[in-house]
């Protein structure tokens, strides 16, 4: 297999349908040889985006880059990319081998070489054995890996994957990303995925795109999404954050104090320097911060301090989650080390304390 | 019944066969019975008797002489009329089918395909049947001014000076004939190709397109084989009408025109119930061996 890996660059790509802006204005680059996933809540505009990169759909304003070439306006099959369906849209009526060599067929190709090279890329996922048998009499991973040799038979230069495991059973789910993952490591062209799971957007890609009402959140790396989210949106929706929100007292020397319910909370700041008095985000990680049960000297020491009444306590293995209500706002989430928890249990309705550093609070840009 | 849970993964086989008790088996038979007694009444009964009195004798003011003769058949196969009559009845059908094929293959890939909005596909449907909204003879009569000798078409054309004389051939001829079965017969071509061709999956298209397919190839690689349950339905509804019509060879034909089912009817209209049971039996043995033939080709039964 030949395929050249390009670069992918969407420049102010819209999309609407009548008044409603499905996709807004977005700017991404993806380089070449790239996992790349688009998340975000469904209706966010990730399918769009795919589906615009397919061709599959008008693009509305902007403009599609695929290596040097503008792909905006030419035909799906002209792009060289291949996409696999969410519900892999294999042809009912013809046996894995022939609709893996459909393409080819298309294309002209006599049946001794289509075969020859269709059974080749039924190798490539492990299906060969079932190259006579019908989509209908396969399994549902099965027909997987029958849609994606199909959409590699194309050489494609970028495979689009519009929600590619959400049919699978969580097991099976397991299995397919690793597997999607070493087939786009072993055959160097980028993958584009699209998934509503954060969990799957962190297992597999080098590039995390978290979109959300029609626009790109952020765009980065999975321990740049995780650890340092730009937007209250993208901390809540990858998860494990808590998103504090709160009003400046003061700034000095880059570390910004702030009043949040049942506390105080001070984050470091670069850039911007939001002025006293105004609202602000902060996110904490659930598992970056500290409890203690709350005593008399409480309330003046620690910079980022917030106590509150512990709501619940859920035991989930090998941590325990701890949920405290500190006054307004939602509860917030403290996940404790199941053995750091045993030492020093907590029930519903004791005063707790919670204490995180500095270097463990980020400021979210936008109001919470 | 038995409710059964096993820990045996859910594959198709399994998952078919619950196990089954003798009283539940009665219940099935019980719950079967009454399309059982309307088909054997009004079916087989019929039919039988059909085939009973095709080997009666009969005479002038005897109709009915029960017997058994064969020469009802041999008289039908050994008649060159027989032959004649067939060959006219299955050139129809063949045209018919054609015909009926190609306009409703072609609406119904329209209507499924090019239109979609749900509202304007029913409203488009609507439209498709409101020729059944009169009786079938009424449809057919209201041929006759349009074709006729001083009919529409023919004054229009004469008005235009396209010809100086009216067309013979509009009306009472094997044009009408073909005219009138198309008029009333397409929509059973359109309706089982629709209701296939709307189970397509559209991302099937999809992937076709992003496969490199043309609109051609689509067509030909994916829409035709996926209606293939659609066309071999209407066909079976086609043929088997047009099989045994013969009002519209009547009315449309101008008695100048023989269908086998006509011929049926004037021996019918004479009295001569013996040799119209040979007739229709061969006939019931025609058609049911185009059909066979037919699906012989297209497995409805897999597909549905």
């Amino acid at each position: 297999m030949v395929a050249t890996a390009q670069t992918l660059e969407l420049v102010h790509l819209t999309k609407s349908y009548g008044d409603t802006l499905a996709v807004n204005a977005i700017d991404l680059k993806v380089p070449a040889g790239t996992y790349c996933c688009l998340l975000g809540p469904s209706g966010c505009g990730k399918t769009s985006t795919l589906r615009m990169i397919a061709g599959h759909e008008a693009v509305t304003a902007g403009d599609i880059i695929l290596g040097t070439d503008n792909i905006t306006d030419i035909p799906p099959a002209q792009r060289r990319t291949a996409m696999m369906f969410q519900n892999y849209a294999l042809f009912p009526h013809l046996s894995c081998i022939d609709n893996v060599a459909f393409s080819l067929k298309m294309r002209g190709i006599a049946k001794a070489e289509r075969h020859a090279r269709a059974g080749k890329l039924l190798d490539l996922v492990q299906m060969a054995e079932y190259a006579k048998r019908r989509p209908n009499q396969l399994s549902g991973g099965q027909q997987q890996r029958v849609a994606l040799a199909r959409a590699l038979v194309t050489e494609p230069s970028m495979l689009l994957l519009d929600e590619p495991l959400s049919a699978l059973d969580p097991f099976l789910r397991v299995r397919m990303r690793a597997e999607l993952k070493r087939l786009q490591t072993d055959l160097g062209i980028s993958f584009i995925h699209v998934t509503h799971s954060q969990e799957e957007a962190m297992a597999l890609a080098d590039l995390v795109v978290v979109m959300n009402d029609g626009k790109i959140e952020q765009a980065g790396t999975a321990r740049d999404v995780f650890g340092r989210p730009r937007t209250p949106f993208v901390a809540r929706f990858i998860g494990g954050h808590n998103v504090v929100s709160g009003r400046v007292d003061a700034v000095r020397e880059g570390i910004l104090m702030s009043k949040v319910a049942g506390g105080h909370a001070a984050v470091s700041i670069a850039g911007a320097k939001p002025s006293a008095g105004e609202t602000i985000a902060i996110a904490v990680r659930s598992d970056q911060i500290a409890l203690r049960p709350a005593s008399a000297n409480d309330g003046a020491a620690n910079d980022n301090e917030v106590t509150g009444t512990v709501a619940s306590v859920q035991y989930q293995g090998a941590f325990v989650e701890v949920r405290v209500d500190a006054g307004e706002g939602e509860p917030l989430l403290v996940t404790v080390p199941d053995g750091v928890f045993d030492a020093a249990p907590f029930k519903e309705g004791d005063r707790a304390v919670l204490t995180w550093s500095v270097d463990h609070g980020h400021l979210l840009s936008g109001a919470a | 019944m038995v409710m059964t849970a096993t820990d045996l993964p859910s594959t198709e086989a399994a998952a078919a066969k619950p196990r089954r008790s003798p009283v539940g088996n009665a219940y099935a038979y019980l719950q079967a019975l009454p399309m059982a007694l309307i088909f054997g009444v009004f079916f087989l009964i019929p039919i039988a008797l059909v085939v009973v009195v095709s080997f009666f004798d009969y005479q002038s003011f005897d109709i009915l002489i029960p017997d058994f003769v064969t020469f009802n058949y041999t008289d039908v196969f050994s008649s060159e009329v027989t032959y004649r009559t067939y060959l006219q009845t299955l050139t129809f059908c063949l045209i018919v089918w054609a015909i009926t094929l190609v306009l409703g293959f072609t609406i119904a890939h329209f209507l499924a395909f090019y239109i979609t909005s749900l509202p304007l596909q029913i409203v488009c449907f609507l439209i498709c049947t409101i020729p059944f909204w009169t009786s079938n003879v009424i449809r057919m009569v209201s041929w006759i001014p349009f074709l006729g000798r001083n009919g529409l078409v023919n004054q229009g054309l004469m008005g235009a000076g396209i010809t100086d004389e009216p067309i013979e051939w509009l009306l009472y001829s094997e044009f009408a004939v073909i005219l009138g079965y198309v008029h009333l017969y397409t929509l059973f071509m359109i309706v089982p190709i629709f209701n296939s061709m709307i189970r397509i999956d559209k991302s099937l298209i999809e992937a076709a397109k992003d496969q490199g397919a043309t609109s051609w190839q689509i067509l030909k690689n994916v829409v035709i084989p996926l209606s293939k349950p659609g066309i071999a339905i209407g066909s079976v509804f086609v043929l088997a009408i047009v099989m045994g019509d013969f009002i519209t060879v009547t009315v449309l034909g101008g008695g100048q025109i023989a269908s086998v089912a006509k011929t049926i009817q004037t021996e019918l209209s004479y009295l001569q119930f013996p040799p119209a049971a040979a007739n229709a039996v061969v006939l019931l043995g025609v058609s049911i061996l185009m059909i066979f033939a037919l699906l012989r080709i297209v497995d409805i039964r897999k597909e549905l």
